[in-house]
């Protein structure tokens, strides 16, 4: 134990003060917080894509279904936050994408 | 028959149903590098102590051609035992027999041996290794889960609970291990999920291997479902042992005493700790270095690192360690560590351990991912267990005591019963960097040589704040002591606190911020 007991150090600032200390895995891991971006419609729980109703460049208003997201045999309504053109669609009918994944860009 | 024929008849029928599964499933058994249920109890307690019950129960599900299959013991050993002269109830399922489903008799025979272990008010022991629900038996199954989990709340803070994971333990099964109180896992034996992998590919698309997803190294890292790690079933037993001597039968006895010993540890305790606040140390090493031959019996010891927990004796008697690990994320609390904690003061609560703090963490881990994690959640854990706890409670400071962690590691005005600081000790809102750059901003923002004014003022906040006696000033501390006064300060602390008798209101139960 004691030959690595300095092994693994690193400058670590809690307020204005630095400690020499370990990281854990969990710590290094852990998901940096990124600021949501409005125009971009993420996918909240894993899932299939199972229709899609909107074109790229079509314009849309607030509350219109983009797309079917299936999930848990739940088939969730994708719908637009706000009155807007769909700028990019990332994903197809019958992907299965992972949660927090990019499936419609929109303007 | 003659008598001698019945006797004869009987050993006969043990025989066979002792055999569980008969050899082809003992020997698949063995090919997984698992022992068989049999061999798993009598390792595990004194020798020649077991006695075991419900022998020639049978299952009673008649669906599905069940009715002619016959289960030995359906799929259950259920006794009682002794490890080292500690009465305990066992049960260990038959992964041999079905599989180790459980069934309703099967089910049945844990809720009895857990009743016998509730009304003998003796630890009760569970080894898990079992394949899930017995879908023949349907609704009887989940019924007999539902009976277990019943009895492991009741039972709860009553007798101490161990679970120990030899097997799979998925779906519904693992409830039972994680409403007890310590969970032992085995490398690559230990399966614990609620869906496995399959499941989870085909409803979510995620490829997980079991290993991964909840085998024993998971548990013991990354979730804390598990309290004890080890690479061997063999290691484990030893560990299952060794936990039942630092613990008392029930709640209303203490921990058996032992001879007191002198710690091994020949040294000055002063030595341990670096002059520099800002470098870490092991606080194992402290604590090694205070409980009796040194010996220190470490819980979660790869979760949640920045806080140590575990059971180490002083003059003979069981006392539990939380102490702060400046090694690991500088000692900081986070959501993790404050749950590690909170529980583990509560077993000590229930069971009559005293607590022994060993304080020096610079607060709580900032983040946008701990706050949304609920750090306020969980970090009121703490305050909730230290606070309510009624055992002897004992506090050092060995180095930092920060703003909030000075009040949440059981500080005087949570009800510590001893105060004890190190003249190393500062209690302050902050660290003296942060604490100056508020107070002397104007100040600093002036001064020409700004770095310099601010050396300046970070030295004179540190000699008037980073230190025991402001808060010795106030009766907050009891007493500066002498590093090497530790041991013996504490030895005194406890001895004379053996009379304990605090009372909180009367309630029903409190809600603490689970």
């Amino acid at each position: 134990m004691s030959t690595n007991k300095t092994e693994g150090l690193v400058d670590f600032a809690i307020l204005s003060m630095k400690y020499k200390t370990k990281l854990t895995k969990k710590f290094e891991n852990r998901v940096k917080y990124t600021d949501p971006n409005p125009n971009h419609i993420m996918s909240y729980i894993p899932g299939t894509i199972c229709e899609i109703f909107v074109k790229e460049g079509q314009k849309v208003k607030e509350g219109e279904s983009l797309l079917i997201l299936e999930a848990m045999k739940m088939r969730n309504q994708i719908t637009m936050p706000h009155t807007g053109v769909v700028k990019s669609i990332k994903v197809a009918t019958g992907d299965r994408i992972p949660k927090n994944q990019l499936m419609v860009e929109i303007e | 028959m003659s008598l001698k024929k019945h006797i004869l008849d009987l050993r006969k029928r043990k025989e066979q149903v002792q055999k569980g599964g008969g050899d082809r499933a003992i020997e698949k058994q063995a090919a997984m590098g698992k022992m068989t249920a049999r061999e798993r109890v009598i390792a595990l307690v004194d020798k020649d102590s077991f006695t075991e019950y419900d022998l020639f129960v049978e299952h009673t599900a008649r669906d599905f051609g069940m009715d002619k299959k016959q289960l030995h013991g359906d799929g259950v050993i259920i006794g009682t035992g002794t490890i080292y002269g500690a009465p305990i109830c066992i049960f260990a399922q038959d992964f041999t027999v079905a599989g180790g489903s459980l069934g309703l008799m099967h089910a049945r025979k844990i809720t009895k041996i857990m009743d016998h272990a509730l009304k003998m008010r003796v630890p009760l022991i569970g080894i898990n290794d079992s394949g899930g629900a017995r879908i023949q038996e349907g609704v009887n199954s989940l019924a007999g889960y539902g009976e277990i989990f019943y009895r492991n709340t009741l039972a709860s803070g009553v007798i101490p609970q161990l679970s120990v994971i030899l097997g799979p333990c998925a779906g519904g099964a693992v409830y039972s291990p994680a409403l007890t109180d310590f969970v032992f896992v085995v490398e690559n034996i230990s399966k614990m999920f609620i869906t496995g992998p399959g499941v989870i590919e085909s409803v979510l698309g995620e490829k997980i291997s079991m290993e991964d997803l909840g085998g024993a190294r998971v548990h013991a890292e990354t979730t804390g479902n598990a309290h004890f790690f080890a690479e061997s079933e063999t290691e484990c037993f030893e560990q299952i042992k060794k936990l039942v001597t630092f613990i008392p039968w029930n709640n209303s006895k203490k921990a058996k005493a032992f001879p007191p010993k002198p710690p091994k540890f020949k040294g000055k305790i002063e030595d341990i700790i670096p002059s520099d606040p800002k470098t870490p140390y092991d606080v194992r090493d402290v604590i090694k270095a205070i409980v009796d031959d040194s010996d220190f019996f470490e819980i979660q010891e790869l979760w949640a690192a920045n806080i140590i927990i575990g059971f180490g004796r002083l003059n003979g008697e069981t006392v539990g360690f939380v102490a702060n690990q400046p090694m690991v994320l500088a000692g900081v609390l986070d959501c993790d560590s404050s749950d590690k904690a909170a529980r583990f003061i509560r077993f000590c609560d229930a069971f009559n351990v005293p607590v022994i703090t060993l304080e020096d963490m610079p607060g709580y881990l900032p983040g946008a991912d701990q706050e949304h994690a609920g750090v306020i959640r969980h970090g009121a854990k703490v305050l909730y267990a230290y606070s309510e706890a009624t055992v002897p409670k004992v506090t050092v400071i060995l180095r930092k005591a920060y703003g909030g962690g000075y009040i949440a590691m059981n500080s005087r005005h949570l009800g510590a019963d001893f105060m004890f600081a190190w003249p190393t000790a500062e209690i302050a809102v902050m660290g003296p960097e942060g604490a100056a750059n508020i107070i002397f901003k104007k100040e600093i923002d002036e001064a020409e040589d700004k770095d310099a004014m601010r050396a300046i003022k970070v030295e004179e906040y540190k000699e008037k704040f980073a230190n025991p006696y402001v808060a010795a000033a106030k009766g907050y501390i009891d007493s500066v002591i002498e590093p090497n006064e530790t041991r013996s300060l504490l030895l005194h602390a406890i001895e004379v606190s053996a009379g304990k008798d605090d009372h909180r209101p009367a309630k029903k139960h409190g809600i603490p911020p689970f």
